[in-house]
């Protein structure tokens, strides 16, 4: 999924210190999931911003609606009949969802409230971790299931650098070396020996380097 | 001979090799770097100049490179994959060979976060092993990394790093192994300080005839007092600093540890050329360039050979 945290309340206050009434739109799908812009969030952000107003002498008028999915135009439509009660527009959802409703309300001004963090999993309760950088040719069929790219601090490709110590990465003895974990993976399936062959610099060309990308599926289009 | 590289035709006739780094100034000041490369005049074959090391910025490795060779000596040319993407490698090296350095030491590079711009954005396009298939492609077909020819290719005698220190040691033998296979001809090791595990790895090296494929110099870097000591044990990322040899520098006066620091580096030199398949040693005196002679000559390995 994509996770994001919410912006310090300061930050989101700045945005909307011009306006009186705002649209605050969560979203049901990965932002729920890990809890920054869920139906839940958007209601205490509400509160907090409202508070705020109050306390300097102002009244905020916040509408709430969680859409089903803010990076479907189909349910950013749901907002139609809101918009023109409001000055501006708040969203929780990551960069895509924000985006969806900035292209929708070209006269709204938009804010996001969550900075977009990264394509993760859950390691356990509240905390997730970075597995995937959707470089567009995954090489997760060669390394055990665990990705180098994403997960080594220098993407690095053909194993660890020397300042793999004790299964952790140099640049913090909380991060995991990635490539301890593919190693041990590669030995547990009895397959280490695939180490050594050398895999040949990455076209980046499918990542972000080759430009904005996209997908277009003629079946379906 | 695949390059007119001093170090390799050193090594080609049999001697254990020598070389040394400079750390490049902070600065417009080209003269830190002449009085450093001069100290080392006479005392060493190549001398390695490092590239924005521990991601600090300093003059490009190519600039004081470039100096150490119009004063006649020279120069290894480091390169990170942290900081440029394959064009400007490329563009670079044959920039330096253009200048007559054809000698190269192909890494990925400390990580920003240790460095004064730890908010920059990392590159790594390529890792080293990348790094050296692409010079090696360079140099051995005429072609850059995307295919196209090369007018006059350089002709680069290809350094690479080996930390058998790091995690998983069971790795560290079949890493070298791809470097060998990506084609890198000489090797500079680590600091070797934990002289059981080196040539516990060296052994290895040896089951599989790797020794015979590249030339391995062994990194030794002297220890200038305990309080180094240390923070190389401690602080420093795949550095393996045994508690006997803290004890012992710590076992002498402050004013003495210095001498013992140059005398525990003399000795490891005089142990490691022992061992099998270590082709010369690399002399890493980390801001202690003018002791560099001293060690050379102490550990028997002045004067060095006329090539």
């Amino acid at each position: 999924m994509i996770t994001a945290e919410r912006k310090p309340l300061d930050e989101i206050i700045d945005y909307i210190k011009p306006f009186s009434r705002i649209l605050l739109v969560g979203c049901n799908e990965c932002v729920t999931v890990c809890a920054a812009g869920g139906r839940k969030e958007v209601g205490l952000l509400s509160s907090a911003l409202q508070m705020a107003f109050m306390k300097e002498g102002k009244v905020l008028d916040v509408k709430e609606l969680t859409l089903e999915r803010q990076c479907d135009p189909e349910y950013v439509e749901e907002l139609v009949p809101l918009i023109d009660q409001v000055d501006a527009v708040v969203s929780m959802a990551c960069g895509c969802g924000v985006q969806e409703v900035a292209k929708r309300f070209k006269e709204k001004p938009v804010f996001p409230a969550v900075n977009t963090k990264f394509m993760g999993a859950s390691e356990r309760q509240g905390v997730w971790a970075e597995r995937c950088q959707g470089c567009g040719d995954c090489v997760l069929g060669m390394t055990g299931g665990i990705c180098p790219v994403a997960r080594c601090s220098k993407r690095l490709l053909n194993g660890p650098c020397g300042g793999s110590s004790n299964g952790k990465c140099e640049i913090n003895p909380e991060v995991d070396c990635a490539w301890q974990l593919i190693w041990d993976r590669l030995k547990s399936l009895g397959i280490e020996k695939t180490y050594e062959e050398i895999v040949p610099a990455k076209d980046w060309r499918t990542s972000r380097d080759g430009g904005p990308r996209k997908i277009i599926r003629e079946d379906l289009a | 001979m695949k390059t007119e590289s001093v170090l390799e035709k050193v090594l080609a006739a049999g001697h254990l090799a020598v070389t040394s780094e400079c750390g490049p100034p902070r600065g417009a000041v080209p003269e830190k770097i002449r009085e450093k490369a001069d100290i080392l005049r006479g005392y060493v074959d190549a001398i390695n100049v490092t590239d924005n090391q521990t991601a600090v910025v300093r003059m490009s490795s190519f600039a004081a490179c470039l100096i150490i060779k119009q004063m006649g000596l020279e120069p290894i040319l480091q390169m990170v994959t942290r900081d440029r993407n394959r064009l400007a490698m490329q563009s670079d090296i044959i920039g330096a060979y253009s200048h007559g350095i054809n000698t190269m030491l192909c890494l990925s590079g400390d990580h920003p976060c240790f460095g004064d711009h730890p908010m920059a954005a990392n590159v790594y396009d390529l890792d080293s092993i990348q790094f050296i298939q692409m010079v090696r492609k360079m140099r051995d077909e005429g072609k850059f990394q995307g295919g196209d020819d090369i007018l006059n290719p350089p002709k680069m005698f290809i350094g690479a790093a080996a930390n058998p220190f790091a995690d998983p040691f069971e790795l560290r033998v079949p890493r070298l192994a791809k470097k060998v296979k990506a084609g890198a001809d000489f090797i500079q090791t680590q600091c070797v300080y934990n002289v059981e595990k080196f040539e516990k790895w060296m052994e290895g090296v040896r089951e599989r005839g790797l020794h015979e494929k590249i030339s391995i110099l062994a990194g030794v870097t002297p220890m200038k007092s305990v309080g180094m000591a240390r923070y190389m044990k401690n602080k420093v990322p795949g550095m393996d600093v045994p508690d006997e040899l803290v004890k012992r520098i710590s076992g002498v006066p402050k004013d003495k540890q210095a001498e013992e620091g140059i005398k525990i580096c003399v000795e490891t030199i005089e142990h490691l050329r022992e061992v099998d398949g270590v082709r010369g040693f690399h002399i890493m005196a980390i801001e202690w360039e003018q002791k560099v002679p001293e060690i050379v000559e102490r550990a028997g390995l002045y004067p060095r050979p006329k090539i």
